[in-house]
C-alpha cells in the first residue's frame, strides 16, 4: 500500500523545546543500530547490557516506532542478493514550478521506490528528480524508465540513468 | 535459499514482535522451531542476504540529519577515495554508479550540524569537491523487497 507524500514531523515539542530522544534512548540506539541479539530473549539481554528494567527496553522500543526514530523493525535485505541485480538512480531535469505535481505522479508508480526533489548543481549535475528504480533483468529497469519518461512527456527536460556498479557501504545509521 | 528462508526474507522486513520471546513468537508462525529460525537468521545474515536484522533508525526523526552527496573520482583514485568516505562512521551508504558522478553517499548524523563538518573533513581528506543534494521534498518511500 503505498503512501502519499507526508510533511517531516518536527522532531522537537515546539512549546517544551524537549529534544526527540533521551539519553536511554540514545543508549539503546547504539546497542541496537547493527542489529539486535540473535538469542531467544533478545530484549532481557539488551536490559541487562544496558542495566536498565526489560520492560522498560521494549516500551521505549515501541515508543520509537510510534515515533518514526524507528521506521521498522526486522530484516533489512540486500536486494543484490534477492537477484535485483539492477539497481538505477533515474534523474531527470523538470520545471521548478511543475516539480511537486510530477513528484507525486511519479513516486507513485509501483516499481519506484524512492522518490525525491533534490537541488541541482548547474551545469554539471541539471537534475532535480530522483526516482529509483528496480529490476532482475535490465530490460526491467529500461522499461521502467521509459514509463517515467512517457508519464512526464515535456516536461523532461533531460535524464539520465546511474546504474549502481557497487555497495562500498551499507551500514545504516552509526551513532 | 529454501521456502523458509523466503519467508524469513519476504514476511520480516517489518513487525518484528516486541514480545519476551519475539524469535520463538514468529517461529510458531512458520511452523519451525526458536532455535531454527534463529540458525536461519544467523546464516542469512553471515550469506550477505541480510545487510542487518533489527531497528531502522531515522537519523532525522531522533533529531539528526540525512542527506544524499556524490563525487567525481577520477578512476585511478577511487579505492583511496572510497576508503576515506567509508572511514566517516557517519557514512550510512555508499555506493558507485555508472556516471561521472561516480560515488553517491549517505550522511546519517546525529545532529544537522554534524552533516556540513563531515562534508568539510571529506573535501578536506580526499582533495575534492563534495555536491550535496539534500531532500527538498520526499514524494514516496517504499524499502520493501520481495524474492
Amino acid at each position: 500500500m503505498k503512501r502519499s507524500a507526508t510533511e517531516q514531523p518536527s522532531t522537537y515539542n515546539s512549546t517544551l523545546n524537549t529534544p526527540a530522544i533521551d539519553e536511554v534512548d540514545r543508549r539503546i540506539i547504539v546497542a541496537t543500530q547493527a542489529g539486535l541479539p540473535l538469542v531467544p530473549r533478545p530484549y532481557a539481554a539488551l536490559a541487562e547490557r544496558l542495566a536498565i528494567p526489560e520492560a522498560e527496553v521494549r516500551t521505549r522500543l515501541a515508543d520509537m516506532l510510534v515515533r518514526g526514530v524507528i521506521r521498522r523493525l526486522g530484516a533489512v535485505p540486500n536486494h543484490y542478493a534477492l537477484g535485483y541485480r539492477f539497481n538505477a538512480m533515474s534523474v531527470w531535469n523538470l520545471p521548478d514550478e511543475r516539480i511537486r505535481e510530477l513528484g507525486r505522479k511519479i513516486g507513485a508508480l509501483d516499481f519506484v521506490s524512492h522518490c525525491y526533489h533534490r537541488p541541482r548543481h548547474p551545469p554539471a549535475w541539471p537534475y532535480n528528480l530522483f526516482a529509483m528504480v528496480h529490476g532482475r533483468r535490465r530490460e526491467e529497469v529500461e522499461t521502467q524508465v521509459d514509463e517515467i519518461a512517457r508519464l512526464l512527456g515535456d516536461a523532461d527536460r533531460g535524464h539520465a540513468l546511474l546504474y549502481s556498479t557497487r555497495i562500498l557501504k551499507k551500514a545504516g545509521l552509526r551513532i | 535459499m529454501d521456502a523458509l528462508d523466503r519467508r524469513i526474507v519476504n514476511e520480516l522486513q517489518g513487525g518484528f514482535p516486541l514480545s519476551d520471546r519475539p524469535y520463538a513468537e514468529v517461529a510458531a508462525r512458520f511452523g519451525t522451531s526458536e532455535d531454527e529460525l534463529l540458525a536461519r537468521l544467523d546464516r542469512l545474515l553471515a550469506d550477505g542476504v541480510l545487510s542487518r536484522f533489527g531497528p531502522m533508525y531515522h537519523a532525522e526523526r531522533l533529531g539528526g540529519a540525512l542527506t544524499l552527496a556524490a563525487m567525481q573520482v577520477p578512476a585511478a583514485d577511487f579505492e583511496r577515495v572510497a576508503a576515506l568516505v567509508n572511514a566517516h562512521p557517519e557514512v550510512a551508504h555508499n555506493y558507485a554508479r555508472d556516471h561521472a558522478f561516480n560515488m553517491w553517499f549517505v550522511l546519517a548524523t546525529e545532529t544537522p550540524a554534524r552533516i556540513g563538518e563531515v562534508i568539510a573533513a571529506i573535501e578536506r581528506e580526499t582533495g575534492l569537491p563534495v555536491y550535496d543534494m539534500p531532500k527538498i521534498e520526499e514524494f514516496y518511500v517504499n524499502l520493501r523487497f520481495s524474492v
